[in-house]
């Protein structure tokens, strides 16, 4: 009854290929994207925008990179981490001998450099699949991250080896480096993040998109009836890890503000793989889903024995997070292995029935 | 330029100039190569009969290790805590059964892996809060001191670690080839279903094979713990087992076996004559770096079932 598209007659093409075709879907997203804009930082406060809405946005667009190339191409990846360390050091490095690089500008040409570094680590998954490619890309992991450790040109020979946002305005507004204001920084976060979930949401629905599910679901197939391996797979891993590189940026000039490699090791890809796969693998909506899911569920477990009274030791608080967590994912692949994206899909088919089933 | 050649090149005249510290270094590597297999050893087991690449094993070694020594410490004697840790073990291996495969069945193999992901979390708050997370000695009564064979040092404790793996390769490869249960486990590796129309119960089967790990994971978890104290750090050894499997291939126990030496010598090597002239530490990912240059040449590992692949 409420979800439903019976008389929304198409009458161009133009109509009928629009990303969002069903009236409901396109209230629904505008005012998604309207709340999301305005709403967090009139009311938000510091603690939410810092720990919880800036993280989650970031993390989103890590997500959303893993997902164009894990989900979509279907090649598994544990080097989310090392590509977006990619794109933190090389910001870092070009606003700094570029002071007068607008930092938007600066974001996207790490993302770049990230997209170049990532075709050269996705040589292998021309020969290799599954967790033998899943492991490779581990190499990239590892590899980066001792790199940006022990070659002190990438931190400017700080003895801390430390990359610090250093101040940078877009139109005379603070965006990056301590005085930026949370909201501000949350602005640009979004904006970055809906800019490139538009541009997402169009590769995969085009050519490029339908040749990485081709790739995806049968790779010999695929090559059979003209999609070429080299070029679709080094493509999915040069976008994939632009997104991740420029969520990297992001992370460090937007987020934590000063970083080291500690901030982008091993434990970082496998957070940004769940949230894909807590999310629904090959589903924008999912990425974000899942981002929301596993960066919400650690505050709220911290924060619910308080509420409801209990006082525990911190360690064994932590400890319990830990388990609550793990069984929650397992929960979760039990009753919808399809993530979160499912789950919404569900709800929408039940929505057009609702409330009369028949 | 000359330089860089040079510093490529001087390492094989330390090598021929100080033979015996270089069958040193050879031991060391082949010492921390066995180690790898023996928790590659736990991966394999699975994967080779239910597809599952089981990312917890690495916390399974923990979780053994911690349950051990916790006893222990509690004042059971040393047989005894052994002898229950077995039972926690493979209790461990019929509530994994039950709660995380059985409703996983016919799903693919990420989701498999992502829920393993989860044991992994949820075990490593388990352990830690049942025993504490305290770094712990474990004393199994060998030394960790060395002697001399001529002019080259061994470590006692290296030593013993290096006879348990035969050992336990051993066991492992005569349960698979003669006994009954080893060859249904054979069977259900080849294949679920014809297994199953055979009249193989795979639950009986994957709980035995979990166990299996679970018995593996002791033993890593033992001589690991023995080495380098009780500590969270343990459960990141199974990152350090990937490059084994992949050497090795994901379904060979041999493999993992010949992988782990091979990787356990070419990193010392590598560690203790190349690292220095790129500052160090390469040890971190220099296993990574070489079973991907091997994967290039070899996709499937070295004893890896060759892959076959049909539209």
């Amino acid at each position: 009854m409420i979800y439903r598209e019976a008389g929304q007659f198409k009458t161009s093409y133009a109509a009928d290929q629009a990303i969002f075709p069903i009236v409901q879907d396109r209230v629904l997203v505008t005012l998604g994207i309207l709340v999301a804009f305005l709403v967090p930082p009139l009311v938000a406060d510091e603690y939410w925008l810092q720990a919880v809405l800036i993280p989650l946005v970031i993390y989103a667009l890590a997500a959303l990179g893993l997902n164009l190339l894990t989900g979509y191409a279907g090649q598994l990846s544990l080097g989310t981490g090392g590509f977006m360390a990619v794109g933190a050091y090389a910001a870092f490095k070009l606003t700094t001998s570029f002071p007068a690089l607008n930092i938007l500008v600066v974001f996207v040409l790490a993302g770049l450099m990230a997209a170049v570094v990532g075709i050269v680590f996705g040589i292998p998954s021309l020969r290799i699949k599954g967790f033998y490619l899943a492991v490779a890309t581990l190499a990239a992991q590892f590899f980066l991250i001792w790199l940006f450790n022990k070659v002190p040109w990438f931190v400017n020979y700080a003895a801390s080896g430390t990359i610090t946002a250093p101040p940078r305005t877009v139109f005379g507004v603070m965006v990056t480096g301590p005085l930026a204001t949370a909201p501000v920084r949350y602005v640009v976060a979004l904006g970055l993040l809906a800019v490139f979930a538009l541009v997402a949401k169009n590769l995969v629905r085009g050519r490029v998109g339908r040749s990485w599910m081709a790739i995806r679901d049968r790779d010999i197939a695929a090559e059979i009836i003209g999609v070429r391996p080299l070029r679709t797979k080094l493509l999915a891993f040069a976008v994939s890890s632009f997104y991740c590189g420029v969520a990297g940026a992001e992370f460090v000039f937007l987020y934590l503000g000063s970083a080291e490699t500690l901030a982008f090791d091993i434990t970082l890809s496998f957070l940004v793989l769940f949230m894909i796969i807590i999310g629904g693998l090959g589903s924008i909506l999912g990425s974000f889903l899942g981002a929301a899911f596993i960066v919400l569920v650690p505050i709220f477990l911290t924060n619910a024995p308080h509420h409801v009274g209990l006082v525990m030791p911190v360690a064994l608080q932590k400890q319990i997070e830990l388990m609550v967590f793990g069984a929650l994912i397992i929960f979760f692949l039990i009753v919808e292995p399809h993530g979160l994206a499912r789950l919404w899909q569900i709800t929408k088919e039940k929505l057009r029935l609702w409330p009369f089933p028949h | 330029m000359t330089e860089i050649l040079h510093g490529l090149v001087a390492p094989f005249a330390d090598i021929a100039s100080n033979p015996s510290f270089f069958a040193e270094v050879l031991i060391g590597g082949i010492a921390a190569g066995l180690m790898y297999s023996l928790v590659a050893l736990g991966f394999v087991l699975i994967f080779k009969a239910s597809g599952v690449f089981n990312f917890a094993q690495g916390v399974m070694v923990l979780f053994a290790a911690l349950t051990l020594v916790g006893l222990i410490e509690r004042g059971a004697p040393v047989a005894l805590a052994l002898l229950l840790t077995v039972g926690v073990m493979v209790l461990l291996a019929f509530a994994i059964e039950r709660v995380v495969l059985r409703p996983l069945v016919n799903q693919e193999h990420i989701i498999l892996f992502m829920a393993t992901i989860g044991l992994n979390f949820f075990l490593e708050g388990f352990g830690e809060m049942l025993w504490g997370a305290n770094v712990k000695r474990l004393d199994v009564g060998i030394p960790d001191t060395s002697f001399k064979i001529g002019n080259v040092l061994v470590n006692r404790l290296e030593l013993t670690a290096a006879l348990t793996a035969a050992v336990i390769v051993t066991v492992l490869a005569v349960f698979f080839q003669k006994t009954s249960i080893g060859r249904a486990l054979r069977a259900v590796a080849d294949d679920h279903e014809a297994a199953l129309s055979l009249g193989i119960p795979l639950k009986t089967i994957w709980t035995v094979v979990w166990s299996v790990a679970g018995l593996v994971a002791i033993v890593a978890g033992i001589m690991w713990g023995a080495k380098s104290g009780v500590q969270f750090s343990l459960s990141l050894i199974a990152l350090k087992a990937l490059p084994v499997l992949i050497l090795g291939g994901f379904t060979s126990v041999p493999g993992a076996i010949a992988g782990g030496l091979i990787i356990g010598v070419c990193e010392k090597i590598a560690e203790v004559y190349w690292g220095p002239l790129v500052g160090g530490a390469i040890e971190n990912w220099f296993a990574y770096v070489l079973a991907l240059a091997f994967l290039l040449f070899r996709p499937q590992g070295l004893f890896g079932e060759r892959i076959i692949e049909r539209v």
